[in-house]
């Protein structure tokens, strides 16, 4: 079994602790010196960077969480001078803002390095052609593969979503080993193969490195059936680096987590209270290497448990079970992050509608589709055809462009929506994984 | 001369329609003309009735989105090139006819029309000799 760094990832666990409490001592001095944000924190909890010695004090700590970096968009929470950072990445905000991070050169390296212990979890190696379906852009997905394919020498082709035509047909003409995109695009791959009249067995591929949504055992069954390959599971968030923080070995039984670089903690998300090993909470991640954007025990949202009982295949780093739940409202549609709130403050925008609207969520196919349904208030009932067709329309571009994901806008009649307790039910998420 | 027709907003599904049809029926409301346009998302029901304004309030309780829009009617013989005329008329003075319908009474025709400019469009017609119906004859076919 091949591991990309056994220094790091078989490391005794009690060298391990040591590496963590003095990286952890010298990111809080990081933050705490040049993040005013985490400054006034620690200050209000009576807290200075002499109290934290090793990961034992972490949860003396303040948290952080989503907001935190709304609040001080763009670029508040660097810990470095911009002339520092090199590259920027975005994801979904709670309303209409995105979440901004940003990287060091070394930041850079630090991605590369834990995104080549990944791709050399799932088997990938030099002689490997990694396909990589997850989007280019600002997304990390695309560019998170893209760098650890590089740092392992694998020949990358970087040919980002979509275009489904094209993705098999080079990766039957390229020949193609590794596949990296979403799990329920690998589905919808697969199936895509089967009506292409294309051979399956002319294609080479043998493994696929998948995350960036939650997919069930059911799920990796199929994918691996359907294409016949081996599937592994990866985890990351662009708030802690992107892709990397964790994923499975050949074991597939538990995701490793870089925890030389990334702390993890479970806590009770109402409580707050970290949990032992083995109970099911909430993930929390604390960056101990990160230059640029250096975070604080924040808060993923997502729901899993920890395990530090060693693996078979050598690793000491603890592992953490597939992410099945969130703790929040966020939904992931097609590995994009939606908060139904972001909906909300469009349709606020607009001073034709009013936000009496119900998201749908389905499976079709494989794919995810996505449905707002807005009720037709009679001050802005027009009798005419066109009118409403191109309110309509303007509502899906308004919506589509916000939020970087179609969306099909379906107008209702008034108190379709259902309402309990005078609260609608702003989200039917009719999935089943 | 200006007819209040009822819109009501309906969505494509099946029986939204009766359920207009029922709610009016249960009070005895007549209906002179009905029309709808549609698209495949969504459609328009306009309706001529013995009373719109009590129509409009029945079917706000029963939640429908309904609006009262301004149309004009005009009574000519039942012929094609009557029709043709009046549509004639209008465009020649840019008057823009967002939509109509008719229908048949004996050997008389009644052309229901939108424009745009409804008091243009009276003005016009009245101008080439057209006979408008009133509301309250309209209402009561």
């Amino acid at each position: 079994m091949e591991i990309w760094n056994r220094h790091f990832e078989c490391m005794d666990r009690n060298e391990l602790k040591q590496v963590q409490n003095e990286r952890l001592r010298e990111t809080v001095e990081r933050v705490y010196f040049n993040v005013p944000y985490y400054r006034h924190k620690m200050q209000e909890a009576g807290l200075g960077p002499e109290n934290i010695n090793s990961i034992d004090d972490l949860s003396k700590l303040p948290f952080t969480i989503k907001n935190d970096l709304r609040e001080n968009y763009p670029f508040g929470l660097f810990a470095v001078p911009m002339s520092e950072i090199v590259r920027v990445h975005a994801s979904s905000g709670t309303t209409g803002k995105p979440t901004v991070v940003g990287y060091t050169r070394n930041d850079i390296a630090i991605w590369s390095e834990v995104m080549a212990r990944t791709l050399t979890s799932a088997g990938a190696t030099r002689n490997d052609f990694i396909q990589i379906a997850y989007g280019y852009g600002l997304f990390t997905g695309g560019l998170g593969l893209h760098y650890g394919g590089e740092k392992i020498g694998a020949s990358v082709i970087p040919i980002s979503g979509g275009n489904t035509t094209r993705q098999i047909q080079l990766m039957h003409d390229f020949g193609s080993t590794v596949l990296a995109c979403t799990p329920s695009y690998a589905l919808y791959l697969s199936e895509a193969i089967q009506e292409s009249g294309i051979n399956r067995d002319d294609l080479k591929l043998r493994v696929g490195v998948f995350g960036a949504e939650p997919w069930t055992e059911n799920m990796r069954r199929e994918i691996e059936e359907k294409l016949r390959i081996k599937a592994i599971d990866i985890y990351g968030l662009s708030e802690v680096i992107g892709p990397g923080v964790a994923s499975e070995c050949m074991e597939q039984n538990g995701l490793h987590i870089n925890e030389d670089h990334f702390i993890p903690e479970i806590i009770n998300p109402d409580s707050l209270e970290v949990l032992p090993e083995g109970s099911v909470g909430e993930l929390v991640f604390t960056t101990i290497t990160k230059e640029g954007l250096p975070l604080i025990r924040y808060r993923t949202r997502d729901l899993t448990r920890l395990s530090f009982e060693k693996c078979r295949c050598g690793r000491t780093m603890v592992r953490m079970d597939k992410c099945l739940g969130r703790s929040d409202d966020m939904l992931i549609i097609r590995g994009v992050n939606l908060f139904p709130s972001q909906v909300e403050s469009i349709l606020l925008e607009m001073s034709e509608i009013k936000p009496h609207y119900q998201l749908i969520v389905d499976r079709v196919n494989n794919l995810d589709t996505l449905e707002l349904k807005v009720e037709v208030e009679e001050e802005f009932f027009l009798d005419k055809i066109s009118q409403l067709e191109s309110l309509r329309q303007k509502i899906q571009n308004n919506l589509e462009n916000a939020l970087g994901l179609s969306i099909k806008v379906t107008l209702v009649e008034p108190k379709v929506i259902e309402r309990s307790e005078g609260k609608s039910k702003h989200v039917i998420d009719n999935r089943k994984f | 001369m200006i007819i209040h027709q009822l819109s009501v907003f309906l969505e494509n599904k099946s029986g939204r329609l009766t359920e207009v049809l029922e709610v009016l029926g249960k009070e005895n409301i007549r209906i002179t003309a009905l029309s709808v346009a549609d698209t495949s998302e969504f459609g328009i029901l306009r309706l001529i009735v013995s009373d719109p304004e009590k129509a409009k309030g029945l079917l706000k309780e029963q939640s429908f989105t309904v609006n009262l829009t301004e149309v004009i009617s005009v009574i000519v013989p039942d012929e094609a090139k009557h029709y043709a005329k009046i549509l004639r008329i209008l465009s020649d003075l840019d008057i823009s006819v967002e939509y109509t319908y008719a229908f048949s009474s004996g050997k008389k025709s009644v052309i229901i029309l939108r424009c745009s400019n409804p008091d243009d469009a009276i003005k016009a017609l009245k101008e080439h000799e057209l006979e408008l119906m009133k509301a309250s004859d309209l209402y009561k076919i």
